[in-house]
């Protein structure tokens, strides 16, 4: 495991991406997109229906996210991650499109975890109950898609060294599965 | 015979809600923090510094701790002397998570058919709403925000009285591994047992409100507590999911009688955010 945070620029190159390895620590600088399932059931029925997505997803980071409203004089309120086993039925088609990174929290389906290794893709957790630190890194935020969502409306963040942890790579390495192992006693 | 207008109630709602998210209470700061004495991984300790640091940050710029700002679970204690003047008091209570939900900048987090439309209300309410009455006067309040995540990871189960506290044990130990890192780990446990299944689930819930680190006064349950504690630890999920050796920071179990033939056991997950504020009228 790094002790150094890697700084990565978003959107991400496929080298980049094959080069993060589960335990990697890592600092996201640049352009993400938010969705939870009601988008994410939306971006999938654009695809089947050939219909344009609202963002490109090419090299595209996604963040599991509903932020709370801001208040006056914010970009976004509290903003931490969401459990991700909610979308795991639609994350692979959004790989298959060039997505290169997903940012949630919890396990994943064996789906999810051979669709990033097909695509070369990482799965980031961020720390769950940090939300209002978490927020600091988020510079700029604004709806992109489906305000009619509200929290759960597609929002385009610009963000600045926000931290996360790689749990699962390109290569099968999973931080949740060894470091449970590592840690695990017998009762 | 004291009357109660219930223009305080939803004041009170509100403003318990609000702090509530904004403040972790002292006893969850002070379990972090004993746990970051104790965490053997480094990543571990990483994550509860950011929680501690992420407590000072909502507090302190009133900022939500955690964007599931939850459902509002309000527990009520009436005192039986209390009359409730200007309306019904079950409208004071959702006009006060409206309010909060409105003043405090919190997320709409409630639909209002869960099996079709799925429609947001907009406003959080309705508030999962217990009430029980009591001797005296005093109106007590304690607002619980619930997020999902944790609650998701709830069970419960119909043990059968063979199965015992061996198999009560284990199915929290279960509830727990299933779980993972879903529940934003390290988390809280409230174990209800006994009574019916609906009424070992309300306990469960109930024993989230018990202080962080204030054991059952009954001795025997207090030693079953800190056994479920150490038994949920040695799966290893540790802070964040990632590996490490505290991933409850404590157990809090209720009993109540139950049915000759019953052993209910409900596991009620709380996240590391165990937000709740108590007031009184």
């Amino acid at each position: 495991m790094t002790t150094m945070p890697i700084s990565l620029t978003a959107p991400l190159s496929l080298e980049k991406t094959r080069s993060l390895i589960a335990g990697d620590k890592v600092l996201i600088t640049g352009t993400i997109y938010t969705a939870r399932d009601a988008a994410h059931r939306r971006l999938i029925e654009l695809i089947e229906k050939g219909g344009e997505l609202p963002f490109e997803l090419t090299g595209q980071i996604i963040y599991y996210v509903g932020p709370t409203p801001a208040s006056p004089g914010r970009a976004t309120g509290s903003a931490g991650p969401t459990t991700s086993s909610r979308v795991d039925r639609y994350t692979p088609q959004l790989l298959a499109r060039g997505l290169r990174a997903v940012i949630g929290k919890g396990d994943r389906s064996p789906e999810v975890a051979a669709a990033l290794q097909e695509h070369g893709a990482v799965y980031l957790a961020a720390v769950g109950g940090a939300g209002a630190l978490l927020a600091e890194r988020i510079r700029v935020a604004e709806v992109v898609a489906w305000p009619e969502l509200g929290t759960e409306a597609i929002h385009r963040f610009e963000v600045s060294d926000f931290p996360a942890i790689v749990v699962m790579d390109a290569q099968g390495g999973n931080l949740y599965a060894s470091g449970r192992k590592k840690y695990r006693q017998p009762r | 015979m004291r009357e109660v207008d219930v223009s305080e109630v939803t004041a009170l709602v509100s403003r318990l809600y609000q702090e509530a998210n904004f403040n972790l209470p002292p006893d969850v700061v002070a379990a972090l923090e004993s746990a970051l004495e104790l965490e053997e991984s480094l990543l571990g300790r990483e994550v509860l510094e950011t929680l501690l640091k992420n407590a000072e940050i909502a507090a302190r710029e009133r900022v939500p701790l955690c964007q599931d700002t939850g459902l509002a679970a309000v527990f009520v204690e009436v005192g039986q002397e209390v009359c409730f003047t200007g309306g019904p008091f079950r409208q004071a209570v959702d006009a006060g998570v409206a309010k909060a939900w409105q003043d405090g900048y919190l997320r709409a987090s409630v639909v209002s058919s869960p099996c079709h439309d799925r429609a947001n209300t907009g406003d959080n309410t309705p508030a999962m709403l217990h009430t029980e009455l009591v001797a005296g006067e005093t109106v007590r309040i304690t607002v619980l925000p619930k997020g999902a995540g944790s609650e998701n990871m709830s069970r419960l189960a119909m043990l059968k009285p063979a199965e015992g506290i061996a198999g009560l044990v284990d199915f929290v130990v279960e509830t727990v591994e299933k779980a993972g890192g879903n529940p934003c780990p390290p988390i809280f446990l409230g174990v209800g047992v006994g009574g019916t299944m609906d009424r070992a689930a309300v306990l469960s819930k109930l024993a989230l409100l018990r202080p962080a680190a204030s054991p059952n006064p009954d001795e025997r349950l207090a030693r079953l507590e800190l056994e479920i504690r150490d038994s949920v630890n040695a799966l290893g999920i540790g802070p964040g999911g990632f590996g490490g050796s505290i991933t409850c920071l404590g157990v809090a179990l209720e009993e109540y009688p139950c049915h000759i033939a019953s052993l209910p056991v409900a596991v009620n997950i709380q996240c590391n955010s165990a937000r709740r504020a108590t007031g009184s009228i």
